[in-house]
């Protein structure tokens, strides 16, 4: 059997403003139902992406935040914040969505707040990187 | 080596397009192979036959025309084509409008995914 392949997504960017958050997430859904080991990896305002309580109401379009909130249910469960772009942003775990529970316990699941040595060798790891 | 080449931008007004293509161009002068090309966002507008530049510059949707001629799948994503008014109507020959899966068989099968754009 063919050895199954790693693939990284990174989330730099504000989850608003562009549109290359949300399509990304398309990307994400899509790729999950083959058979490849994702990872998504939020740094720099991509952060923002896992932030509780967006309302993207008064800007007139769809938020994602629920689908976010629900990777684990599309079995996307390696999720990691980069602790550098967390802090300088003033945000701490507590301001993260919770990402879907766990199958048995049911207890929430949370990303994972990482430094920039885990990414790297994360990145390191890797077959290929998609960037969103 | 065998490489993917993903494309963000829109022509013209970004260099993405153009810096995609010249990656392409030095990359198959070297010897290597282009497993395809991705197109997603506003990419896709890369390959519309609508476009008409002025005479004097460079017509970059028959450039990814001719590319497609040599045989390299090129592919704009379906989601993003049908938000922005790109259907298969408007294509230039040798390109495809098909889904998200080509791109992660691409991802898959490719030994590098590079990635032009924003």
């Amino acid at each position: 059997m063919a050895e199954v392949k790693k693939i990284m997504f990174t989330v730099r960017k504000a989850p608003h403003g562009s549109i290359y958050v949300y399509e990304g997430l398309e990307v994400k859904l899509i790729m999950a139902a083959y058979d490849a080991d994702i990872s998504v990896v939020f740094m720099d305002d991509g952060v923002f992406a896992l932030q509780k309580g967006q309302n993207t109401k008064a800007l007139g379009i769809k938020g994602f935040e629920a689908t976010y909130g629900a990777l684990v249910d599309y079995e996307i469960s390696k999720i990691y914040v980069d602790r550098e772009s967390l802090l300088s942003r003033g945000m701490t775990e507590a301001d993260l969505l919770v990402i879907g529970e766990d199958e048995e316990s049911e207890e929430p699941l949370h990303p994972q707040v990482v430094d920039a040595d885990f990414i790297a060798n994360l990145m390191a790891q890797q077959h290929n990187i998609l960037c969103f | 080596m065998k490489f993917a080449v993903l494309v963000y931008e829109g022509p013209y007004n970004h260099e993405a397009s153009d810096s995609a293509y010249n990656f392409i161009k030095a990359a198959l002068k070297k010897g290597h192979e282009i497993r395809g090309i991705f197109f997603y966002h506003d990419g896709v507008y890369n390959v519309t036959k609508l476009m008409e530049p002025p005479q004097d510059d460079r017509h970059i949707a028959n450039r990814w025309s001719e590319l497609g001629a040599l045989g390299i799948d090129i592919v704009a994503c379906i989601a993003a084509a049908k938000r922005r008014g790109i259907v298969d109507d408007v294509l230039v020959p040798n390109v495809r409008i098909s889904g998200l899966g080509q791109l992660t068989m691409m991802a898959i099968e490719a030994d590098r995914m590079v990635t032009f754009g924003d």
